[in-house]
């Protein structure tokens, strides 16, 4: 049954050691208040999917439209939206805050987000070409990638060669990746291994689509109706507003 | 403090919440390190006895670097510093050196590599108090 998923910031990575003793290298996700934002139905759109946002975006640098849909929704603005297709019963209420052990450690899940961009790069770096040799009259072409093909027949070079370009900054699912912590209070998700994306790209987290599933996952996920917590030195703020009035 | 940090502090917290401590030392000292070893199902613990000839990274991250002679070669182990496998550090020996990093003494053999002791300075009882 698929549910969905969350949509998180990467923050670093960093390593922790399990209970055997053993080094884990673990990405940090921060879930920066994910809130569902809007819901899609088969009876208005076709098909069941949750948006989900995350992250504060300052309210008077989004557009008056999209500032209008996020309070309809009842959540503060977001600066980042994503779409997670759901099977239908896996509905989430619109404005529930989602909570980090909607993931179980243990679990599989896919992680996909934007590369990092690397800008044009040379045939040996974007595709483990070996380069040419360092001496044997080699002259200034020590890295290039060689031929491209054959003579006058075809007198062309085939589409789809591999050659210098510009590399990365595209979007990837690195697939199958252990959920090895989850802090509910802290909202992070410690994901084992390398995630796609430079610190503070967001990432998408979904269930595994291949590998064993986890059968006591939550469903249709974990939630909590109340605002995500702001931080403290805001609430008292508010406090003397409230006795002003 | 941001996050990553905080979760490196918790975790070198829950790491040395049981009985272990790390000792202060430093390159140059001599020590007995004692090492978990899983030989099938039953642990025991096995000491390396050596000079810390380097320390390297920070936080969680941090490793030593332990010398010995080894029936007449040299052997060489690096510890994570926070990690389980490493049950005690136990400085048997204060050394006075002038380098961080004492990879000089894998060039060295016998009386040329020896380390004279260190029996002021930081650490020690009867030492010059430490600047504030």
């Amino acid at each position: 049954m698929l549910r969905s998923g969350l949509l998180a910031k990467k923050l670093g990575m960093t390593q922790v050691y399990d209970d055997a003793g053993n080094h884990i290298p673990v990405t940090v996700l921060s879930l920066e208040g994910c809130q569902v934002v809007a819901s899609k139905t088969i009876a208005r759109d076709g098909y069941t999917a949750l948006q989900l946002g995350a992250g504060d975006a300052k309210p008077k640098r989004v557009s008056k439209a999209e500032r209008e849909r996020f309070a309809k929704a009842g959540v503060t603005p977001k600066k980042k939206c994503v779409e997670f297709r759901i099977a239908e019963g896996n509905e989430v209420a619109v404005g529930a805050t989602m909570l980090a052990d909607h993931f179980v450690p243990g679990q599989k899940i896919d992680a996909a987000g934007v590369t990092v961009g690397k800008g044009f790069a040379g045939a040996m770096k974007r595709h483990n070409f070996g380069g040419l040799r360092a001496t044997h009259g080699v002259s200034i072409s020590h890295r290039s990638h060689g031929s491209t093909g054959q003579c006058q027949d075809p007198g062309k070079v085939f589409k789809g060669k591999k050659m210098a370009g510009h590399m990365g900054a595209v979007r990837r699912t690195v697939q199958n990746l252990e959920v090895a912590r989850v802090d509910a209070e802290q909202g992070l998700v410690m994901i084992k291994g390398a995630t796609p994306g430079a610190k503070g790209a967001w990432i998408e987290l979904r269930d595994a689509t291949k590998g064993v599933k986890v059968d006591d996952l939550p469903m249709p996920g974990k939630f909590t109706m109340d605002a995500p917590k702001k931080e403290a030195p805001k609430a008292p703020v508010a406090d003397k507003k409230g006795e002003e009035e | 403090m941001n996050v990553i940090e905080k979760i490196e502090k918790a975790e070198a917290e829950r790491l040395l919440s049981g009985d272990k401590t790390i000792p202060d030392f430093s390159a140059g000292d001599t020590l007995v390190v004692q090492v978990r070893i899983t030989e099938g199902t039953r642990t025991r613990l096995q000491a390396f006895e050596g000079v810390c000839i380097a320390r390297s990274g920070a936080g969680i991250k941090e490793s030593f670097t332990v010398r010995k002679i080894s029936y007449g070669e040299g052997v060489e182990r690096v510890f994570p510093l926070y990690s389980p496998m490493v049950e005690e550090i136990e400085v048997k020996r204060r050394g006075k050196v002038r380098r961080a990093k004492l990879y000089y003494l894998r060039d060295r053999r016998g009386k040329s590599a020896r380390i004279v002791e260190r029996t002021t300075g930081r650490g020690m009882t009867g030492g010059r108090a430490k600047k504030k």
